[in-house]
C-alpha cells in the first residue's frame, strides 16, 4: 500500500476535502492526537462501545437522581415482584400520553405457599418525571427529595427490573452497583498504571539484574491462577474492616495482578523506543534528556498505555465482580453488581425469578463496550501505519 | 535438546521457589495464627486441648518461632514427606482432602483444553483463511462475546435454560450412586457424562481467545512471500496451508498453553461453586471462609505449580515444533 493511499484511508469520508492534494495536506499538518481521533471515529463499533461506556460511568455518578428508590429502601409488602414493564397502552387498548405502570396484585400457591405477583391492570399507576418521592443527599451535599422518574401513592411501586428477597428495587440497586463494579474498575487501574509503569519503566530503563528479577516476578505473579489468588488476597483482609477500607482493600487485591500487564507493555515500548531514530535525532541535536522524556518517548507510548489500561479495565470489573459474587469482596452497604449477582447462587432462586440475573446482562454489555473501545484505540494508537 | 530441556527445568527451580514463598504468605496473612484458630473452634464446640495436645502442634508447625523457621518446616514437609500440613477445619490433613478432588480437577481442566484446542483451532483456521465470509463474521462476533461473559454468569444462564426448558439441574459431575464411590472405569464413564456442561462453560472463553489468536496469526503468515511463492509455483491450497502457514501461526497457541492452564484453573474454581462440581475450586473457598488457611494455601501453591509444569510442557513443545528457539541458545 502506498503513503497516500495509507493516508487516505486515515481521513474520514465526512470531512474529506474536495481535491486529494487539500486532503495530503491537512493529514501532513495534523497534529498526533488529530490523526489518531480520525483512525478512532473511522472503527463504528468502538466508538459506540466508548459511549456506552461513558453512558455507564455517567449513570453511575448520577444513579442517586437516576434511581427511583434509595440504595436499602426495602418493601416488605413486595418482596419478589416481577418487573413492571413501562406502559403507554392499557389493556382495554386505551393510549396514554404519560407512561404507567400496572400495580401488583399478591398470589400465594396453596401448596408451597410461594408468594408470587401478578401485574394488575385494574391498578394503574402512572409516571411522573422529576416526581418527589424518597429523600436522599445528592452526592453528600445537598438533600433533595426529586428522582428523573417516580409513581405518586402509599401503595405505588415501580420496579422496572423487579424487586429482591427484601423487596428492594432491583433497578435502583443495578444504578448504584454499578457506581461501585465501574469505580473499582476504574481505581483499580490506576493503581496498577502507577506501579506498573514505574517499575516497567525501572525494568526496561536500567536493564540488566533488575530487569531480570522484575521479569521473573511478573512471570510467578501470572503463573498463579488469578482468581484463587485473589480470593486468597480478599480473604486476608479483615473481616471487620469498615466498609470504605474493604473497598480499597479489594481495589488494592485486584492490582496486584493487574499492574504485571502494564509494565510489561511499557518495559517493552521503552525498549523498543530507546533505539528509535528520532530519539537519536533529538540526542544529536542536544536535546536534555528530561525533554527527550517528556517531548519524545512519552507521547509515543503514551497512546499504548490507554490502550492497556482500557483492555485492563474489563478485568479488573469481572474481578471484582466474581469476588462479590463469591461472598468474598463487597460488602453491605456497598452494593456492587457481583453482590447483587450472589442472590442468584442459588437455582432456585433463579428458576423461580430470573430476573436477578439482569445485573449480569449489565457487566456484560460493559465489558463489551471496553473490549470494542480498547479495540478502536489499539489501532488508532499508532496513527502512522495501517 | 537435552540441554535446552535441563535449563529450562534449571529456571523453574526459582519460579517455584517465589511460589512457594507467595503462598505461605497468604497461609500467614490472616490475623491471628492457625493454633488460636484452633482452640477457638474447639473451644466453641465444648472441646478443649490439653498442653500435650497444644504443645506438640506447636512443634510441629514452628509456632512462635521466626517466620522463616516455619516456611521451611512447611516446605520440608512437602519435599520429604508429601504432607502440606493440617487442615483445623476438617481435622485432617491436607493432603487427604484433596487427593480426590484434584484428580478430578485435573481431568476436567485438560479435558477443557483439549476442548479448546479441538474447537478452536479449526475455527481460526477457517476465519482466516475465509476472512470477512459470513461464517468468519459470526465465529469473530461470537468469540467476542465469548470473551465478554464472565464463566459464572454464563454457568449461571446455562443453568436457568436447563431448568426452565429441559426442567433439570446440569448442576454436579457424578450420578448420585458415583459420588462417593472409589475410582473405577464405570464413575470415569460417569463422570464423562456429565463433563460436557462445565466443559463448554469453562472452554468459552479459552477457546475464544484462542479463535482470536489463531486467525490473527494465521492472517499475518498468510500475506507472507513465502506463501505467495508456493502457490506460483503450484502448490495445492491445502498442502500450501498445513505445510507452512499453519505451523508457523501455531507457534503463538503453544507458548500461550501455560496462560492457558492458568486461566482455566482461574475460571474454574468459580463454574466449580456456581455448579457445585467437586473439585478444589469449591473447597478452597470454604477453607478461606472458614480462614483454613494451610488448606486454602496448599491448593493454591498446587494450581500454581501446575501451571507452571503447564508452562514447561508449552515451552518444551514450542521447542520442539520451532527449531529457531532451541538453536538460538535457549532464550526465554
Amino acid at each position: 500500500m502506498s503513503q497516500s493511499e495509507v493516508r487516505a484511508q486515515t481521513l474520514p469520508e465526512a470531512e474529506a476535502p474536495t481535491s486529494a492534494a487539500e486532503a495530503e495536506e491537512k493529514v501532513l499538518t495534523a497534529s498526533q492526537w488529530q490523526l489518531m481521533w480520525w483512525k478512532f471515529r473511522r472503527h463504528k463499533m468502538a466508538m459506540f462501545g466508548g459511549a456506552f461506556v461513558f453512558l455507564m460511568y455517567l449513570c453511575a455518578a448520577f444513579c442517586e437522581f437516576l434511581a427511583p428508590y434509595p440504595l436499602d429502601m426495602r418493601d416488605s409488602k413486595h418482596v419478589t415482584a416481577p418487573p413492571q414493564l413501562l406502559r403507554w397502552r392499557d389493556d382495554e387498548g386505551n393510549f396514554h400520553l404519560r407512561p404507567f405502570v400496572y400495580g401488583l396484585k399478591e398470589h400465594v400457591d396453596p401448596i408451597s405457599w410461594r408468594r408470587t405477583f401478578t401485574e394488575d391492570p385494574a391498578q394503574i399507576y402512572p409516571v411522573y418525571l422529576f416526581a418527589r418521592t424518597h429523600p436522599y443527599k445528592f452526592w453528600g451535599l445537598f438533600e433533595t427529595k426529586v428522582h428523573l422518574f417516580g409513581v405518586k401513592g402509599e401503595e405505588a411501586t415501580i420496579f422496572l427490573l423487579g424487586s429482591d428477597s427484601m423487596g428492594r428495587d432491583l433497578f435502583s440497586r443495578i444504578l448504584y452497583g454499578g457506581r461501585i463494579s465501574l469505580s473499582v474498575g476504574l481505581l483499580g487501574v490506576l493503581l496498577s498504571l502507577v506501579i506498573g509503569a514505574v517499575l516497567g519503566g525501572i525494568s526496561g530503563y536500567y536493564g540488566g539484574l533488575i530487569d531480570n528479577v522484575m521479569q521473573r516476578l511478573i512471570e510467578v505473579l501470572r503463573s498463579i491462577p488469578h482468581i484463587p489468588l485473589w480470593m486468597a488476597l480478599s480473604a486476608a483482609l479483615p473481616p471487620g474492616l469498615p466498609p470504605q477500607q474493604t473497598y480499597f482493600g479489594i481495589t488494592l487485591v485486584l492490582a496486584v495482578i493487574g499492574w504485571t500487564g502494564l509494565a510489561r507493555v511499557t518495559r517493552g515500548k521503552i525498549l523498543s523506543l530507546r533505539d528509535e531514530d528520532f530519539v537519536m535525532a533529538a540526542k544529536i541535536c542536544g536535546t536534555s534528556e528530561t525533554r527527550i522524556i517528556v517531548r519524545h518517548l512519552l507521547p509515543s507510548f503514551f497512546s499504548y498505555l490507554i490502550v492497556s489500561v482500557t483492555l485492563s479495565i474489563p478485568g479488573m470489573v469481572m474481578g471484582e465482580t466474581s469476588l462479590s459474587f463469591l461472598g468474598l469482596g463487597m460488602r453491605p452497604p456497598y452494593t456492587s453488581w457481583g453482590v447483587l449477582l450472589s442472590e442468584a447462587q442459588n437455582i432456585g432462586n433463579i428458576a423461580h425469578r430470573p430476573w436477578i440475573l439482569i445485573p449480569g446482562l449489565f457487566l456484560i454489555a460493559t465489558v463489551f463496550a471496553f473490549n470494542f473501545l480498547g479495540d478502536g484505540l489499539r489501532d488508532a494508537a499508532d496513527p502512522y501505519t495501517r | 535438546m537435552l540441554q535446552y530441556i535441563g535449563r529450562r527445568i534449571l529456571q523453574m527451580i526459582p519460579t517455584v521457589f517465589l511460589i512457594s514463598v507467595i503462598s505461605f504468605i497468604l497461609i500467614q496473612l490472616p490475623p491471628g495464627d492457625y493454633l488460636t484458630s484452633i482452640v477457638a473452634t474447639l473451644a466453641q464446640s465444648g472441646d478443649y486441648l490439653d498442653q500435650d495436645q497444644l504443645a506438640q502442634l506447636k512443634r510441629q508447625y514452628g509456632l512462635g518461632q521466626p517466620v522463616y523457621v516455619q516456611y521451611a518446616k512447611w516446605m520440608w514437609g512437602i519435599l520429604s514427606r508429601g504432607s502440606f500440613g493440617q487442615s483445623f477445619f476438617w481435622n485432617r490433613p491436607v493432603t487427604e482432602l484433596i487427593a480426590d478432588r484434584l484428580s478430578i480437577t485435573v481431568i476436567l481442566t485438560l479435558t477443557t483444553m483439549i476442548f479448546t484446542w479441538a474447537v478452536g483451532l479449526p475455527i481460526g483456521i477457517y476465519s482466516a483463511t475465509h476472512q470477512y465470509s459470513k461464517l468468519d463474521y459470526l465465529f469473530t462476533s461470537t468469540s467476542f462475546i465469548g470473551l465478554a461473559t464472565p464463566d459464572f454468569m454464563l454457568a449461571l444462564i446455562l443453568l436457568y435454560l436447563g431448568v426452565v426448558y429441559l426442567g433439570k439441574s446440569y448442576a454436579g459431575l457424578f450420578s448420585p450412586e458415583f459420588a462417593d464411590a472409589p475410582w473405577s472405569f464405570a464413575r470415569l464413564v460417569d463422570m464423562m457424562k456429565h463433563i460436557i456442561v462445565p466443559l463448554i462453560i469453562g472452554g468459552t472463553s479459552g477457546t475464544a481467545g484462542l479463535v482470536r489468536i489463531m486467525r490473527g496469526s494465521l492472517l499475518d503468515e498468510l500475506n507472507k512471500p513465502y506463501v505467495i511463492t508456493a502457490r506460483a509455483k503450484g502448490l495445492s491450497e491445502r498442502k500450501l496451508l498445513w505445510k507452512y502457514p499453519v505451523r508457523v501461526a501455531i507457534n503463538p497457541f503453544v507458548s500461550t498453553i501455560g496462560w492457558t492452564l492458568a486461566s482455566l484453573f482461574s475460571g474454574g474454581t468459580i463454574i466449580a461453586v456456581v455448579l457445585g462440581l467437586p473439585t478444589v475450586g469449591p473447597l478452597m473457598l470454604s477453607a478461606l471462609m472458614a480462614q483454613d488457611m494451610y488448606l486454602a494455601g496448599s491448593i493454591l501453591f498446587i494450581m500454581s505449580i501446575l501451571t507452571v509444569i503447564g508452562t514447561l510442557i508449552s515451552d518444551l513443545l514450542l521447542a520442539w515444533v520451532d527449531p529457531r528457539i532451541r538453536f538460538e541458545g535457549g532464550g526465554r
